[in-house]
């Protein structure tokens, strides 16, 4: 186990590396100048640019820039951004934020997606069925900040149930409605997955076995049924991890949410590299931990499974 | 979104093995299965009547949807403009009409690149292995831990568009970000896949016969193991018009003059209080879009798939 563990880590260096190049790269070829605008209505003065650029290693070739930047990453430094504020304070306060609500978003997922997968899986071809397959078809099908706007408007303006946007404090109630608008695709797909892994699971040898054996039948769906058929979804879950934390982008500029996705978009509008890179880099972290504890589930649930 | 979209596609396709029912073969037996589906047919009819719009939107309307009425904005649906018009005094059956080209132009090419890219390589690392497969297997690593989204937004602000940047090109360039930031599911699925194919008796007793290796990957590898990425393609190509419209929504990708579902949606979203309906149709239009490529998907799934017979 703690070999495993070791051996994965040392897997996601590369990974880190490669992710971290491509988006310093993508960065590097953004155009415009992140002195503009920095002295009010007229052009910097060229003293002060040259000492930007130097500061920055703006003038360095992309290699060289990136062999600084990990440099410095591996001693924990995200450096600074292009108005001299740590990156790493800014992103802790905001990783808060963005990871109550995407934490939310999962539970969200697991609550609702997994309970509607069951029981459309175990009532196949009845009307609860029919119903989870057509409304989730339903949610996929429409794009995120459609869905996010006519929620607010009709949950927070019109009926006034919840908070139509977030104050920096971000309380729970507060994220409700954003965490279910973030969820709302996934909640739809963990649902059909949950439902077509429970209705081939139900036909198994070793369900037959359970209730021939005597168990009742809550107990062979509830725990032996139940238990294989959420692997997959346990992956799903782990690699959405990545795509919730992208896609909040999307849902903080709806709610007004004081998250990374905010910050992310308007540091890649002022083309202020650093940021842009430090916030991708802790985001692809997180992703790759996420799918490492979900590796490590899989012999939670299946014990064929070990990690020796 | 779409690699985890992929995954639990990917999921619930299974191995799609080939069942000898007969003499005929799994193409064909899917195809027998097909053919009974009504969905099936419900979503090619749809997908048809939105890929004629894209190509020749002036067989749906002859309004001009460059036309703005200014003094009849947000006038609701009626004879003289069925669905009313826009903020801008625009009729918005027309601009419906019109914006087809977008989405579906971005869907079908960036599903293509995704798919020859990914195809590729998938099949590259799956039957020769050895280190060109441990390297496509890294690269495909770094750019899954990439979101779709992000990716997309990031790329979009590097090569940015300016008013009067042609429309293929802003259009090529969201297919480009896609396929660059898509393969990687594609690939990782078609190596699986080929994996799985490549132990086979005939595969082995063509490679006995001294076929070469592009023999055997074209007529004995590919045809038996394209069917979980051909499943898994079109719901993407779903996917992926959903996924257009969001740039729109952040202001990068097309933006107006440009007409496309995505910008006619963020255009409305600030109207949405008072006229709603002008939300209503693009994004209506843009979910049967959606609905028509997943339907299809699904449908060839479970036709594919000997499991759910």
């Amino acid at each position: 186990m703690g070999k495993y563990i070791v051996r994965r880590l040392l897997q996601m260096i590369p990974v880190i590396l490669g992710a971290t190049f491509l988006i310093f790269a993508m960065v590097f070829a953004l155009p415009g100048d992140p002195t503009a605008g920095k002295c009010g209505e007229r052009p910097c003065p060229p003293a002060y640019v040259a000492k930007f650029r130097q500061e920055h290693n703006l003038n360095d070739p992309l290699l060289v820039q990136y062999g600084k930047y990990v440099g410095k990453l591996v001693q924990g430094d995200l450096g600074t951004n292009y108005y001299g504020i740590p990156v790493k304070d800014e992103l802790a306060k905001r990783y808060v934020t963005t990871g109550k609500l995407a934490l939310m978003a999962v539970l969200w997922e697991t609550l609702i997606g997994i309970l509607a997968g069951v029981l459309a899986g175990i009532r196949k071809g009845k009307f609860i069925d029919n119903l989870v397959l057509v409304s989730t078809l339903f949610v996929i099908s429409i794009p995120i900040f459609v869905i996010g706007a006519t929620l607010q408007m009709f949950l927070g303006v019109r009926m006034g149930l919840f908070p139509v946007t977030v104050s920096p404090a971000a309380t729970f109630y507060e994220l409700l409605l954003p965490s279910f608008v973030l969820a709302s695709a996934s909640v739809a797909y963990i649902a059909r997955l949950t439902r077509t892994n429970m209705v081939e699971n139900l036909r198994a040898d070793y369900v037959r076995t359970a209730i021939a054996k005597g168990l009742t039948r809550r107990r062979a769906v509830g725990i032996h049924t139940l238990r294989n058929s959420l692997i997959p979804v346990v992956t799903y879950i782990g690699v959405d991890v990545g795509a919730l934390l992208g896609g909040a982008i999307v849902t903080e500029r709806i709610f007004n949410i004081q998250g990374v996705g905010g910050f992310l978009f308007r540091s890649i509008g002022s083309r202020d590299g650093v940021a842009v890179v430090g916030t991708v880099t802790a985001l692809v972290i997180v992703y790759l931990f996420a799918n490492l504890i979900v590796d490590l589930l899989y012999g939670v649930l299946d014990p064929r499974i070990s990690h020796d | 979104m779409t690699e985890a979209t992929t995954i639990a596609v990917g999921a619930e396709t299974g191995t799609t093995q080939a069942t000898e029912g007969g003499a005929r073969s799994l193409a064909s037996d899917a195809w027998r299965q097909l053919k009974k589906n009504p969905i099936f047919w419900v979503s090619v009819v749809l997908i048809l009547i939105f890929v004629v719009m894209a190509a020749v939107p002036q067989l749906f309307t002859q309004t001009d949807p460059a036309e703005a009425i200014l003094k009849n904005a947000r006038e609701r649906p009626n004879a003289n403009a069925w669905f009313g018009r826009d903020i801008q005094g625009y009729d918005i059956y027309a601009r419906t009409v019109y914006g087809a080209r977008a989405s579906i132009l971005v869907g079908v090419f960036a599903t293509l690149s995704t798919v020859v890219i990914g195809a590729l390589l998938g099949v590259i690392a799956g039957f020769y292995g050895g280190w060109g497969d441990t390297l496509i297997s890294r690269i495909t690593d770094v750019f899954l831990a990439i979101p779709l989204l992000l990716g997309g937004i990031l790329f979009m602000a590097s090569f940015p568009n300016t008013v009067d940047s042609p429309y293929m090109v802003v259009v090529g360039k969201v297919v480009l970000a896609l396929g660059l930031l898509g393969w990687p599911s594609i690939a990782r699925l078609m190596r699986s896949s080929v994996l799985q194919v490549k132990p086979n008796d005939y595969v082995q007793a063509a490679r006995a016969l001294g076929a070469s290796p592009l023999r055997i990957i074209r007529s004995h590898i590919l045809p038996n193991a394209m069917a979980p990425v051909i499943v898994v393609s079109t719901i993407n190509l779903g996917v992926y018009i959903s996924v257009e419209a969001t740039p729109s929504f952040l202001g990068i990708g097309l933006t107006p003059p440009a007409i496309s579902w995505g910008v006619s949606i963020s255009d409305a979203l600030v109207a949405l209080r008072t006229t709603p309906h002008i939300l209503l149709f693009p994004s209506l239009f843009l979910s049967l879009t959606v609905l028509a490529f997943i339907m299809l998907g699904d449908a060839v799934r479970d036709a594919f798939d000997p499991k759910t017979r």
